[in-house]
Protein backbone atom coordinates (compact mmCIF):
# COMPACT_ATOMS: atom_id res chain seq x y z
CA UNK A 1 0.00 0.00 0.00
CA UNK A 2 1.17 3.64 -0.03
CA UNK A 3 0.20 6.96 1.14
CA UNK A 4 -1.20 8.81 -1.85
CA UNK A 5 -1.82 12.52 0.06
CA UNK A 6 -1.93 13.68 3.29
CA UNK A 7 -3.44 16.24 5.10
CA UNK A 8 -2.89 18.30 8.06
CA UNK A 9 -5.02 20.48 10.20
CA UNK A 10 -2.51 21.85 13.40
CA UNK A 11 -0.81 19.28 13.72
CA UNK A 12 2.58 19.66 15.51
CA UNK A 13 4.31 23.07 13.65
CA UNK A 14 1.57 22.57 11.12
CA UNK A 15 -1.38 25.24 10.96
CA UNK A 16 -2.19 23.39 7.57
CA UNK A 17 -0.40 21.81 5.05
CA UNK A 18 -1.43 19.56 1.77
CA UNK A 19 0.92 16.69 0.59
CA UNK A 20 0.66 14.80 -2.58
CA UNK A 21 2.56 11.71 -2.36
CA UNK A 22 3.63 8.57 -5.37
CA UNK A 23 4.98 5.87 -4.86
CA UNK A 24 8.46 4.96 -4.37
CA UNK A 25 10.90 7.08 -2.56
CA UNK A 26 9.70 10.58 -1.55
CA UNK A 27 12.82 12.38 0.35
CA UNK A 28 11.82 15.23 2.76
CA UNK A 29 14.77 17.73 3.13
CA UNK A 30 15.23 20.64 5.20
CA UNK A 31 17.59 22.34 8.26
CA UNK A 32 16.38 21.20 11.60
CA UNK A 33 13.50 21.89 13.43
CA UNK A 34 11.74 22.75 10.18
CA UNK A 35 9.14 19.94 10.50
CA UNK A 36 10.57 17.07 8.74
CA UNK A 37 9.98 14.27 11.34
CA UNK A 38 6.13 16.28 12.08
CA UNK A 39 5.58 14.67 9.08
CA UNK A 40 6.24 11.07 8.81
CA UNK A 41 5.00 11.16 12.62
CA UNK A 42 1.78 11.97 11.45
CA UNK A 43 1.79 9.17 9.09
CA UNK A 44 3.04 6.83 11.60
CA UNK A 45 0.24 7.73 13.99
CA UNK A 46 -2.78 6.57 11.26
CA UNK A 47 -0.96 3.51 11.17
CA UNK A 48 -0.61 2.28 15.31
CA UNK A 49 -2.54 5.64 17.07
CA UNK A 50 0.68 6.57 18.94
CA UNK A 51 3.28 8.89 18.02
CA UNK A 52 7.22 7.40 18.01
CA UNK A 53 8.46 10.31 20.11
CA UNK A 54 5.90 11.09 22.67
CA UNK A 55 3.71 9.38 25.57
CA UNK A 56 0.75 11.40 25.48
CA UNK A 57 -1.34 13.37 22.57
CA UNK A 58 -0.83 16.46 24.04
CA UNK A 59 2.51 17.86 22.20
CA UNK A 60 0.87 16.82 18.70
CA UNK A 61 -1.63 19.72 18.56
CA UNK A 62 -0.36 22.55 17.48
CA UNK A 63 0.05 25.34 20.04
CA UNK A 64 -2.82 27.03 20.74
CA UNK A 65 -5.01 24.66 19.09
CA UNK A 66 -7.74 22.81 19.96
CA UNK A 67 -7.49 19.52 18.34
CA UNK A 68 -5.37 17.99 14.98
CA UNK A 69 -6.44 16.75 12.22
CA UNK A 70 -4.63 14.38 10.35
CA UNK A 71 -5.73 12.60 6.86
CA UNK A 72 -4.60 10.26 4.17
CA UNK A 73 -5.70 8.99 1.05
CA UNK A 74 -4.19 5.51 1.22
CA UNK A 75 -4.26 3.33 -1.96
CA UNK A 76 -3.86 -0.40 -2.54
CA UNK A 77 -4.33 -2.18 -5.69
CA UNK A 78 -7.17 -0.61 -7.00
CA UNK A 79 -8.66 0.46 -3.56
CA UNK A 80 -8.76 3.64 -2.63
CA UNK A 81 -9.02 4.76 1.00
CA UNK A 82 -9.33 7.86 3.14
CA UNK A 83 -8.76 7.71 7.00
CA UNK A 84 -8.84 10.81 9.21
CA UNK A 85 -8.27 10.89 12.69
CA UNK A 86 -9.45 13.86 15.20
CA UNK A 87 -6.18 14.26 17.70
CA UNK A 88 -8.32 15.74 20.87
CA UNK A 89 -6.18 15.59 24.11
CA UNK A 90 -7.58 14.99 27.30
CA UNK A 91 -10.80 13.54 25.32
CA UNK A 92 -11.58 10.77 23.10
CA UNK A 93 -10.26 10.59 19.13
CA UNK A 94 -12.24 10.52 16.71
CA UNK A 95 -11.70 8.79 13.37
CA UNK A 96 -13.59 8.49 10.05
CA UNK A 97 -13.32 6.12 7.05
CA UNK A 98 -14.11 7.74 3.56
CA UNK A 99 -15.76 10.05 5.32
CA UNK A 100 -18.50 8.54 6.75
CA UNK A 101 -19.68 8.85 9.98
CA UNK A 102 -16.86 8.22 12.52
CA UNK A 103 -16.15 4.82 13.92
CA UNK A 104 -13.82 3.87 16.78
CA UNK A 105 -10.10 4.67 15.98
CA UNK A 106 -9.41 1.33 16.59
CA UNK A 107 -11.00 0.06 13.42
CA UNK A 108 -8.82 2.19 11.29
CA UNK A 109 -5.79 -0.07 12.43
CA UNK A 110 -4.84 -1.75 9.58
CA UNK A 111 -5.34 0.51 6.86
CA UNK A 112 -1.82 2.40 6.70
CA UNK A 113 1.00 0.08 7.86
CA UNK A 114 4.32 1.43 8.64
CA UNK A 115 7.37 0.43 9.55
CA UNK A 116 8.97 3.29 11.38
CA UNK A 117 13.15 3.92 11.71
CA UNK A 118 13.82 6.59 14.15
CA UNK A 119 16.72 8.18 16.15
CA UNK A 120 14.74 6.95 19.27
CA UNK A 121 14.95 3.32 18.41
CA UNK A 122 18.48 3.62 19.43
CA UNK A 123 16.77 2.36 22.81
CA UNK A 124 15.78 -0.78 21.14
CA UNK A 125 19.55 -1.40 21.67
CA UNK A 126 20.57 0.30 24.84
CA UNK A 127 17.27 0.84 26.53
CA UNK A 128 15.10 -1.22 28.80
CA UNK A 129 12.98 -4.32 28.23
CA UNK A 130 10.32 -2.77 28.30
CA UNK A 131 11.21 -1.17 25.29
CA UNK A 132 11.88 -4.46 23.32
CA UNK A 133 8.33 -6.12 24.33
CA UNK A 134 6.71 -3.09 23.43
CA UNK A 135 8.84 -3.50 19.58
CA UNK A 136 7.61 -7.50 19.73
CA UNK A 137 4.03 -6.16 20.24
CA UNK A 138 3.60 -3.94 18.07
CA UNK A 139 4.91 -6.42 15.32
CA UNK A 140 3.06 -9.30 16.40
CA UNK A 141 -0.03 -7.24 16.47
CA UNK A 142 0.62 -6.03 12.63
CA UNK A 143 1.09 -9.70 11.46
CA UNK A 144 -1.59 -10.30 13.10
CA UNK A 145 -4.26 -7.64 14.08
CA UNK A 146 -6.64 -9.77 16.62
CA UNK A 147 -3.57 -9.74 18.89
CA UNK A 148 -4.49 -5.86 19.56
CA UNK A 149 -7.14 -7.85 21.91
CA UNK A 150 -5.19 -9.99 23.54
CA UNK A 151 -2.51 -7.63 24.84
CA UNK A 152 -5.32 -5.57 25.91
CA UNK A 153 -6.93 -8.89 27.79
CA UNK A 154 -3.49 -9.66 29.78
CA UNK A 155 -3.18 -6.23 30.36
CA UNK A 156 -6.34 -5.80 32.09
CA UNK A 157 -6.14 -9.79 33.81
CA UNK A 158 -2.77 -8.66 34.86
CA UNK A 159 -4.05 -5.04 36.74
CA UNK A 160 -7.04 -7.38 38.12
CA UNK A 161 -4.68 -10.16 39.23
CA UNK A 162 -1.72 -7.96 40.84
CA UNK A 163 -4.92 -5.40 42.44
CA UNK A 164 -5.85 -8.65 44.30
CA UNK A 165 -2.40 -9.77 45.40
CA UNK A 166 -1.88 -6.12 46.72
CA UNK A 167 -4.83 -6.10 48.90
CA UNK A 168 -3.84 -9.72 49.95
CA UNK A 169 -0.39 -9.08 51.32
CA UNK A 170 -1.24 -5.98 52.76
CA UNK A 171 -4.31 -7.65 54.72
CA UNK A 172 -1.39 -10.35 55.32
CA UNK A 173 0.73 -7.99 56.64
CA UNK A 174 -1.85 -6.21 58.97
CA UNK A 175 -1.98 -9.55 61.15
CA UNK A 176 -4.52 -12.20 61.14
CA UNK A 177 -7.19 -11.77 58.48
CA UNK A 178 -10.32 -10.09 59.51
CA UNK A 179 -12.70 -12.81 60.44
CA UNK A 180 -15.56 -10.63 59.53
CA UNK A 181 -14.50 -10.57 55.55
CA UNK A 182 -13.14 -14.59 56.00
CA UNK A 183 -13.15 -16.02 52.51
CA UNK A 184 -14.66 -14.85 49.63
CA UNK A 185 -13.62 -11.05 50.85
CA UNK A 186 -12.46 -9.03 47.60
CA UNK A 187 -8.42 -9.47 48.80
CA UNK A 188 -9.35 -12.97 49.19
CA UNK A 189 -7.21 -15.39 47.50
CA UNK A 190 -10.25 -18.13 46.53
CA UNK A 191 -10.17 -16.12 42.91
CA UNK A 192 -6.37 -16.57 42.42
CA UNK A 193 -6.74 -19.86 40.20
CA UNK A 194 -9.25 -18.04 38.30
CA UNK A 195 -7.18 -14.59 37.64
CA UNK A 196 -4.01 -17.64 36.95
CA UNK A 197 -6.00 -19.50 34.30
CA UNK A 198 -6.97 -16.19 32.89
CA UNK A 199 -3.59 -15.02 32.75
CA UNK A 200 -1.82 -18.11 31.23
CA UNK A 201 -4.45 -18.16 28.34
CA UNK A 202 -4.07 -14.48 27.06
CA UNK A 203 -0.35 -15.01 27.71
CA UNK A 204 -0.14 -17.75 26.04
CA UNK A 205 -1.25 -16.76 23.78
CA UNK A 206 0.99 -13.65 23.47
CA UNK A 207 4.20 -15.82 24.12
CA UNK A 208 3.39 -18.20 20.96
CA UNK A 209 2.88 -15.02 18.84
CA UNK A 210 6.26 -13.69 20.06
CA UNK A 211 8.22 -16.74 20.01
CA UNK A 212 7.14 -17.11 16.23
CA UNK A 213 8.09 -13.90 15.49
CA UNK A 214 11.48 -13.74 17.46
CA UNK A 215 12.02 -17.24 15.47
CA UNK A 216 11.34 -15.55 12.28
CA UNK A 217 13.05 -12.38 12.72
CA UNK A 218 16.44 -13.50 13.74
CA UNK A 219 17.75 -14.83 10.35
CA UNK A 220 16.26 -11.76 8.40
CA UNK A 221 17.86 -9.88 11.04
CA UNK A 222 21.04 -11.07 10.85
CA UNK A 223 20.78 -10.90 7.25
CA UNK A 224 20.07 -6.65 7.35
CA UNK A 225 22.81 -6.00 9.56
CA UNK A 226 25.39 -8.26 7.80
CA UNK A 227 24.40 -6.10 4.82
CA UNK A 228 24.65 -2.66 6.76
CA UNK A 229 28.16 -4.14 8.25
CA UNK A 230 29.90 -6.65 6.23
CA UNK A 231 31.79 -8.91 8.38
CA UNK A 232 30.31 -7.39 11.51
CA UNK A 233 29.99 -10.48 13.69
CA UNK A 234 26.71 -12.63 14.00
CA UNK A 235 23.20 -11.27 15.09
CA UNK A 236 21.73 -13.66 18.09
CA UNK A 237 18.15 -12.66 19.09
CA UNK A 238 17.25 -14.62 22.60
CA UNK A 239 13.70 -15.00 24.08
CA UNK A 240 14.11 -14.77 27.49
CA UNK A 241 11.56 -15.16 30.15
CA UNK A 242 11.71 -12.85 32.92
CA UNK A 243 9.98 -15.76 35.69
CA UNK A 244 11.53 -19.02 34.63
CA UNK A 245 14.90 -19.33 34.22
CA UNK A 246 15.76 -21.50 31.30
CA UNK A 247 16.22 -20.87 27.97
CA UNK A 248 12.98 -20.12 25.71
CA UNK A 249 14.31 -22.86 23.27
CA UNK A 250 13.22 -25.57 25.50
CA UNK A 251 9.55 -23.70 25.71
CA UNK A 252 6.90 -25.46 23.78
CA UNK A 253 5.70 -23.27 20.71
CA UNK A 254 1.94 -23.64 20.88
CA UNK A 255 -0.42 -21.66 22.45
CA UNK A 256 -1.98 -24.63 24.39
CA UNK A 257 0.95 -26.11 25.47
CA UNK A 258 2.23 -22.68 26.93
CA UNK A 259 -0.47 -22.30 28.86
CA UNK A 260 0.27 -25.02 30.42
CA UNK A 261 3.66 -23.74 31.25
CA UNK A 262 2.41 -20.16 32.63
CA UNK A 263 0.26 -21.86 35.03
CA UNK A 264 2.42 -24.37 36.02
CA UNK A 265 5.40 -21.56 36.37
CA UNK A 266 2.52 -19.02 38.48
CA UNK A 267 1.89 -22.30 40.83
CA UNK A 268 5.52 -22.43 41.50
CA UNK A 269 6.34 -18.69 42.04
CA UNK A 270 2.60 -18.41 44.25
CA UNK A 271 4.11 -18.01 47.79
CA UNK A 272 6.59 -15.28 46.72
CA UNK A 273 4.08 -13.41 44.67
CA UNK A 274 1.62 -12.86 48.07
CA UNK A 275 4.28 -11.72 49.82
CA UNK A 276 5.54 -9.19 47.16
CA UNK A 277 2.10 -8.84 45.87
CA UNK A 278 2.84 -8.15 42.55
CA UNK A 279 2.67 -11.00 39.36
CA UNK A 280 6.25 -12.07 38.80
CA UNK A 281 5.65 -14.73 35.65
CA UNK A 282 4.31 -13.48 32.44
CA UNK A 283 4.85 -11.79 29.20
CA UNK A 284 5.00 -8.68 31.13
CA UNK A 285 8.50 -9.85 32.60
CA UNK A 286 10.34 -11.07 29.26
CA UNK A 287 12.79 -9.32 27.49
CA UNK A 288 14.24 -10.30 24.21
CA UNK A 289 18.03 -10.73 24.29
CA UNK A 290 20.17 -9.14 21.50
CA UNK A 291 23.93 -11.08 21.05
CA UNK A 292 26.25 -8.78 18.58
CA UNK A 293 28.86 -12.13 18.24
CA UNK A 294 29.68 -13.26 21.77
CA UNK A 295 28.47 -10.60 23.59
CA UNK A 296 25.27 -8.66 24.09
CA UNK A 297 24.91 -5.70 22.14
CA UNK A 298 23.69 -3.92 25.11
CA UNK A 299 26.57 -2.52 27.26
CA UNK A 300 29.44 -3.84 24.62
CA UNK A 301 28.19 -2.95 21.10
CA UNK A 302 29.96 0.40 20.12
CA UNK A 303 27.31 3.56 19.37
CA UNK A 304 27.33 2.86 15.35
CA UNK A 305 26.74 -0.97 15.72
CA UNK A 306 24.01 -0.10 18.23
CA UNK A 307 22.34 1.99 15.96
CA UNK A 308 23.05 -0.46 12.84
CA UNK A 309 21.49 -3.24 15.20
CA UNK A 310 18.20 -1.08 15.27
CA UNK A 311 17.65 -0.38 11.79
CA UNK A 312 18.75 -4.16 11.02
CA UNK A 313 15.58 -4.95 13.48
CA UNK A 314 13.15 -2.33 11.58
CA UNK A 315 14.25 -3.34 8.42
CA UNK A 316 13.71 -7.01 9.15
CA UNK A 317 10.38 -6.24 10.67
CA UNK A 318 9.70 -4.28 7.32
CA UNK A 319 11.00 -7.87 4.85
CA UNK A 320 9.07 -10.03 7.38
CA UNK A 321 5.49 -7.86 6.80
CA UNK A 322 6.30 -7.95 3.02
CA UNK A 323 7.16 -11.16 2.53
CA UNK A 324 3.87 -11.88 4.11
CA UNK A 325 1.75 -8.76 2.69
CA UNK A 326 0.80 -11.76 0.51
CA UNK A 327 -2.09 -11.91 3.23
CA UNK A 328 -3.90 -9.23 2.03
CA UNK A 329 -1.96 -5.84 3.89
CA UNK A 330 0.08 -5.22 0.89
CA UNK A 331 3.76 -3.75 1.92
CA UNK A 332 3.90 -1.27 4.67
CA UNK A 333 5.29 1.97 4.21
CA UNK A 334 8.75 2.02 5.40
CA UNK A 335 9.79 5.51 7.27
CA UNK A 336 13.43 6.41 7.31
CA UNK A 337 13.77 9.53 9.67
CA UNK A 338 17.23 11.19 9.87
CA UNK A 339 18.75 7.42 9.50
CA UNK A 340 21.53 8.96 6.81
CA UNK A 341 23.43 11.41 8.48
CA UNK A 342 24.53 8.71 11.29
CA UNK A 343 26.02 5.96 8.06
CA UNK A 344 29.20 6.00 6.11
CA UNK A 345 28.98 6.77 2.62
CA UNK A 346 29.36 2.84 1.69
CA UNK A 347 26.72 1.77 4.55
CA UNK A 348 24.48 4.55 2.70
CA UNK A 349 24.82 3.03 -0.91
CA UNK A 350 23.62 -0.36 0.85
CA UNK A 351 20.89 0.43 2.77
CA UNK A 352 19.71 2.68 -0.75
CA UNK A 353 19.88 -0.71 -2.35
CA UNK A 354 18.11 -2.79 -0.03
CA UNK A 355 15.35 -0.22 0.45
CA UNK A 356 14.74 1.26 -3.08
CA UNK A 357 12.29 -1.57 -4.40
CA UNK A 358 10.09 -0.85 -1.72
CA UNK A 359 6.23 0.32 -2.64
CA UNK A 360 6.86 3.37 -0.74
CA UNK A 361 10.09 4.80 1.10
CA UNK A 362 9.87 7.83 3.03
CA UNK A 363 13.13 9.54 4.25
CA UNK A 364 13.85 12.74 6.15
CA UNK A 365 17.35 14.10 5.99
CA UNK A 366 18.90 17.75 6.96
CA UNK A 367 21.12 17.97 3.98
CA UNK A 368 20.13 16.81 0.43
CA UNK A 369 24.17 15.39 0.19
CA UNK A 370 23.03 12.47 2.90
CA UNK A 371 20.45 10.90 0.59
CA UNK A 372 22.09 8.97 -1.54
CA UNK A 373 21.89 9.35 -5.03
CA UNK A 374 20.69 6.00 -5.64
CA UNK A 375 18.06 6.78 -3.89
CA UNK A 376 16.26 8.06 -6.85
CA UNK A 377 12.53 9.53 -6.78
CA UNK A 378 10.54 12.59 -5.28
CA UNK A 379 12.13 15.24 -3.25
CA UNK A 380 10.52 17.76 -0.99
CA UNK A 381 11.85 20.64 0.90
CA UNK A 382 10.72 21.38 4.19
CA UNK A 383 10.71 24.77 5.58
CA UNK A 384 8.96 27.07 8.26
CA UNK A 385 5.48 25.04 7.82
CA UNK A 386 5.85 24.49 4.17
CA UNK A 387 6.64 21.33 1.93
CA UNK A 388 6.86 22.00 -1.80
CA UNK A 389 8.17 19.26 -4.48
CA UNK A 390 11.36 20.14 -6.41
CA UNK B 1 -22.57 27.88 37.11
CA UNK B 2 -26.75 28.73 37.88
CA UNK B 3 -28.50 29.17 40.89
CA UNK B 4 -28.60 27.68 43.78
CA UNK B 5 -31.31 24.74 42.91
CA UNK B 6 -30.91 24.48 39.41
CA UNK B 7 -27.55 24.04 39.50
CA UNK B 8 -28.49 21.09 42.32
CA UNK B 9 -30.43 19.39 39.56
CA UNK B 10 -27.75 19.43 36.94
CA UNK B 11 -25.18 17.92 39.25
CA UNK B 12 -27.73 15.31 40.77
CA UNK B 13 -28.86 13.90 37.39
CA UNK B 14 -25.18 14.42 36.13
CA UNK B 15 -24.12 11.64 38.82
CA UNK B 16 -26.42 9.03 36.76
CA UNK B 17 -24.55 6.87 34.52
CA UNK B 18 -24.02 7.81 30.67
CA UNK B 19 -25.19 11.32 32.07
CA UNK B 20 -22.27 13.77 30.92
CA UNK B 21 -22.61 17.63 32.16
CA UNK B 22 -23.90 18.65 28.78
CA UNK B 23 -26.50 15.88 28.93
CA UNK B 24 -27.31 16.98 32.59
CA UNK B 25 -27.82 20.42 31.59
CA UNK B 26 -30.29 19.50 28.64
CA UNK B 27 -32.62 17.37 31.17
CA UNK B 28 -32.36 19.99 34.10
CA UNK B 29 -33.95 22.49 31.09
CA UNK B 30 -36.20 20.18 29.76
CA UNK B 31 -37.33 19.49 33.21
CA UNK B 32 -38.07 23.66 33.76
CA UNK B 33 -39.64 23.90 30.82
CA UNK B 34 -42.46 20.37 31.19
CA UNK B 35 -45.88 20.30 31.91
CA UNK B 36 -45.61 20.53 36.13
CA UNK B 37 -47.83 17.25 35.94
CA UNK B 38 -45.37 15.50 33.87
CA UNK B 39 -42.61 16.29 36.38
CA UNK B 40 -44.54 15.34 39.78
CA UNK B 41 -45.49 11.99 37.56
CA UNK B 42 -41.74 11.78 37.69
CA UNK B 43 -40.84 12.23 40.97
CA UNK B 44 -43.48 10.18 42.53
CA UNK B 45 -42.09 6.84 40.27
CA UNK B 46 -38.85 7.91 41.43
CA UNK B 47 -39.97 7.94 44.93
CA UNK B 48 -42.32 5.13 44.51
CA UNK B 49 -39.54 2.71 42.70
CA UNK B 50 -37.41 3.06 45.70
CA UNK B 51 -40.15 1.77 48.07
CA UNK B 52 -42.02 -0.80 46.41
CA UNK B 53 -39.57 -2.41 44.51
CA UNK B 54 -37.50 -5.22 46.06
CA UNK B 55 -35.33 -7.89 45.47
CA UNK B 56 -36.79 -11.05 44.88
CA UNK B 57 -35.49 -13.29 47.52
CA UNK B 58 -34.85 -16.65 45.56
CA UNK B 59 -33.18 -15.19 42.48
CA UNK B 60 -32.08 -11.70 43.00
CA UNK B 61 -34.13 -10.28 40.20
CA UNK B 62 -36.40 -7.16 40.84
CA UNK B 63 -39.99 -7.78 42.03
CA UNK B 64 -42.68 -6.32 43.36
CA UNK B 65 -43.52 -8.71 45.99
CA UNK B 66 -41.54 -11.56 47.81
CA UNK B 67 -40.57 -13.77 44.81
CA UNK B 68 -40.10 -12.04 41.11
CA UNK B 69 -42.73 -12.84 38.09
CA UNK B 70 -40.50 -15.45 37.01
CA UNK B 71 -39.69 -17.15 40.19
CA UNK B 72 -43.48 -17.20 41.05
CA UNK B 73 -44.68 -18.65 37.48
CA UNK B 74 -45.09 -22.43 37.92
CA UNK B 75 -44.60 -23.18 33.94
CA UNK B 76 -40.69 -22.45 34.45
CA UNK B 77 -38.53 -24.94 34.50
CA UNK B 78 -37.25 -25.79 37.87
CA UNK B 79 -33.93 -27.66 36.11
CA UNK B 80 -32.07 -25.04 35.11
CA UNK B 81 -31.10 -21.89 36.00
CA UNK B 82 -29.27 -18.87 34.07
CA UNK B 83 -26.84 -16.83 36.25
CA UNK B 84 -26.78 -13.26 34.90
CA UNK B 85 -24.96 -10.25 36.27
CA UNK B 86 -27.47 -7.73 36.85
CA UNK B 87 -31.52 -7.47 36.44
CA UNK B 88 -31.53 -6.02 33.30
CA UNK B 89 -29.79 -8.97 31.55
CA UNK B 90 -33.19 -10.90 32.84
CA UNK B 91 -34.92 -8.49 30.94
CA UNK B 92 -32.61 -9.43 28.21
CA UNK B 93 -33.22 -12.92 28.39
CA UNK B 94 -36.71 -13.07 28.72
CA UNK B 95 -36.32 -10.87 25.05
CA UNK B 96 -35.30 -14.08 23.63
CA UNK B 97 -38.65 -16.01 24.66
CA UNK B 98 -35.47 -18.83 23.85
CA UNK B 99 -35.19 -19.62 27.79
CA UNK B 100 -37.59 -21.77 30.28
CA UNK B 101 -36.11 -22.21 33.00
CA UNK B 102 -35.43 -19.37 36.26
CA UNK B 103 -32.01 -17.34 36.85
CA UNK B 104 -29.89 -16.09 39.28
CA UNK B 105 -28.75 -12.70 39.45
CA UNK B 106 -25.48 -12.58 41.21
CA UNK B 107 -25.66 -8.66 41.73
CA UNK B 108 -22.10 -7.90 39.48
CA UNK B 109 -19.01 -9.55 38.49
CA UNK B 110 -15.76 -10.52 40.38
CA UNK B 111 -13.24 -7.63 39.94
CA UNK B 112 -10.72 -6.63 42.77
CA UNK B 113 -9.94 -3.10 41.10
CA UNK B 114 -13.18 -2.25 41.65
CA UNK B 115 -13.21 -4.35 45.12
CA UNK B 116 -15.99 -6.89 44.63
CA UNK B 117 -14.82 -10.03 45.26
CA UNK B 118 -17.11 -13.34 45.38
CA UNK B 119 -18.39 -12.70 48.66
CA UNK B 120 -20.22 -9.51 47.81
CA UNK B 121 -22.30 -11.32 44.82
CA UNK B 122 -24.69 -13.66 45.72
CA UNK B 123 -22.95 -17.03 44.94
CA UNK B 124 -23.86 -18.06 49.00
CA UNK B 125 -27.06 -18.07 48.27
CA UNK B 126 -26.77 -19.83 44.54
CA UNK B 127 -24.99 -22.56 46.10
CA UNK B 128 -27.97 -23.32 48.28
CA UNK B 129 -30.48 -23.18 45.17
CA UNK B 130 -28.04 -26.21 44.34
CA UNK B 131 -27.98 -27.69 47.15
CA UNK B 132 -31.35 -30.35 47.26
CA UNK B 133 -30.14 -31.89 43.61
CA UNK B 134 -33.44 -30.18 41.52
CA UNK B 135 -31.35 -27.96 39.50
CA UNK B 136 -29.56 -29.96 36.65
CA UNK B 137 -28.45 -27.39 34.37
CA UNK B 138 -26.34 -23.94 35.21
CA UNK B 139 -26.44 -21.27 32.39
CA UNK B 140 -23.58 -18.99 32.97
CA UNK B 141 -24.76 -15.56 31.09
CA UNK B 142 -21.99 -13.11 32.77
CA UNK B 143 -21.09 -10.45 30.66
CA UNK B 144 -18.64 -11.61 27.70
CA UNK B 145 -15.74 -9.00 29.19
CA UNK B 146 -12.67 -10.18 31.43
CA UNK B 147 -14.61 -9.85 34.66
CA UNK B 148 -17.80 -12.14 33.46
CA UNK B 149 -15.47 -14.46 31.96
CA UNK B 150 -13.45 -14.71 35.37
CA UNK B 151 -16.88 -14.76 37.05
CA UNK B 152 -18.25 -17.68 35.21
CA UNK B 153 -14.58 -19.62 35.48
CA UNK B 154 -15.15 -19.46 39.22
CA UNK B 155 -18.80 -20.50 39.41
CA UNK B 156 -17.53 -23.61 37.60
CA UNK B 157 -15.28 -24.45 39.57
CA UNK B 158 -17.14 -24.24 42.66
CA UNK B 159 -19.85 -26.41 41.33
CA UNK B 160 -17.94 -28.49 39.65
CA UNK B 161 -18.33 -31.23 42.49
CA UNK B 162 -22.11 -31.34 42.00
CA UNK B 163 -21.93 -33.03 38.72
CA UNK B 164 -24.30 -30.41 37.11
CA UNK B 165 -24.22 -29.45 33.57
CA UNK B 166 -22.42 -26.21 33.20
CA UNK B 167 -22.54 -24.34 29.78
CA UNK B 168 -21.70 -20.88 29.04
CA UNK B 169 -23.16 -18.57 25.99
CA UNK B 170 -21.43 -18.92 22.99
CA UNK B 171 -20.13 -15.29 22.21
CA UNK B 172 -20.17 -14.78 18.01
CA UNK B 173 -21.08 -12.46 15.74
CA UNK B 174 -24.22 -9.96 15.95
CA UNK B 175 -26.47 -10.86 13.14
CA UNK B 176 -27.23 -8.03 10.69
CA UNK B 177 -23.39 -7.05 10.71
CA UNK B 178 -20.95 -7.26 8.11
CA UNK B 179 -18.42 -9.39 9.15
CA UNK B 180 -15.62 -6.79 7.86
CA UNK B 181 -16.80 -4.65 10.69
CA UNK B 182 -16.91 -6.94 13.46
CA UNK B 183 -14.24 -6.15 15.55
CA UNK B 184 -11.07 -8.55 15.98
CA UNK B 185 -11.97 -10.31 19.41
CA UNK B 186 -15.60 -10.93 18.55
CA UNK B 187 -14.24 -12.46 15.06
CA UNK B 188 -11.48 -14.27 16.70
CA UNK B 189 -14.12 -15.51 19.65
CA UNK B 190 -16.59 -16.48 17.17
CA UNK B 191 -13.53 -18.39 15.16
CA UNK B 192 -13.10 -20.37 18.29
CA UNK B 193 -16.35 -21.12 19.04
CA UNK B 194 -17.20 -22.45 15.03
CA UNK B 195 -19.48 -25.62 14.69
CA UNK B 196 -19.86 -28.46 12.69
CA UNK B 197 -22.57 -27.50 9.82
CA UNK B 198 -24.49 -30.65 9.08
CA UNK B 199 -25.29 -31.51 5.56
N1 LIG C 1 2.67 21.15 19.20
C1 LIG C 1 3.50 21.96 18.52
N2 LIG C 1 3.09 23.22 18.19
C2 LIG C 1 3.92 24.05 17.50
N3 LIG C 1 5.15 23.71 17.09
C3 LIG C 1 5.60 22.49 17.39
C4 LIG C 1 4.81 21.56 18.11
N4 LIG C 1 5.50 20.41 18.28
C5 LIG C 1 6.69 20.64 17.68
N5 LIG C 1 6.76 21.87 17.15
C6 LIG C 1 7.89 22.47 16.44
O1 LIG C 1 8.25 21.63 15.36
C7 LIG C 1 9.66 21.69 15.20
C8 LIG C 1 10.26 20.32 15.13
O2 LIG C 1 9.85 19.74 13.98
P1 LIG C 1 10.52 18.38 13.53
O3 LIG C 1 10.81 17.53 14.68
O4 LIG C 1 9.66 17.84 12.45
O5 LIG C 1 11.89 18.91 12.95
P2 LIG C 1 12.82 18.25 11.88
O6 LIG C 1 12.62 18.97 10.60
O7 LIG C 1 12.62 16.79 11.86
O8 LIG C 1 14.23 18.62 12.49
P3 LIG C 1 15.56 17.75 12.70
O9 LIG C 1 16.31 17.85 11.42
O10 LIG C 1 16.26 18.49 13.78
O11 LIG C 1 15.16 16.38 13.07
C9 LIG C 1 10.25 22.41 16.39
O12 LIG C 1 10.66 23.68 15.99
C10 LIG C 1 9.09 22.51 17.35
O13 LIG C 1 9.12 23.69 18.08
MG1 LIG D 1 13.70 15.19 12.68
ZN1 LIG E 1 -36.88 -14.55 41.37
Amino acid sequence: MHVAHLSLADFRSYARVEVPLDPGVSAFVGPNGQGKTNLVEAIGYLATLGSHRVANDAPLVRAGAGSAIVRAAVEHGERRQTVELEINPGRANRARINRASPVRPRDVLGIVRTVLFAPEDLALVKGDPGERRRFLDELVTARSPRMAGVRQEYDRVLRQRNTLLKSAALARRHGARRTAAGAGAADDLSTLDVWDQHLARAGGELLAHRLDLVTSLEPLTGKAYDQLAPGGGGIGLRYRRGGGEESADALPRTREELYGVLLADLAGARRQEIERGVTLVGPHRDDLLLDLGDLPAKGYASHGESWSYALALRLASYELLRAEGAHGGGDPVLILDDVFAELDATRREKLAELVAPGEQVLVTAAVAEDVPPALAGARFSVSGGTVERR
Amino acid sequence: MYEGVVQDLIDELGRLPGVGPKSAQRIAFHILQADPADVRRLAHVLAEVKDKVRFCVTCGNVAQEEQCRVCQDPRRDLAVICVVEEPKDVVAVERTREFRGRYHVLGGAISPIEGVGPDDLRIRELLARLADGTVTELILATDPNLEGEATATYLARMVKPMGLKVTRLASGLPVGGDLEYADEVTLGRAFEGRRLLDV
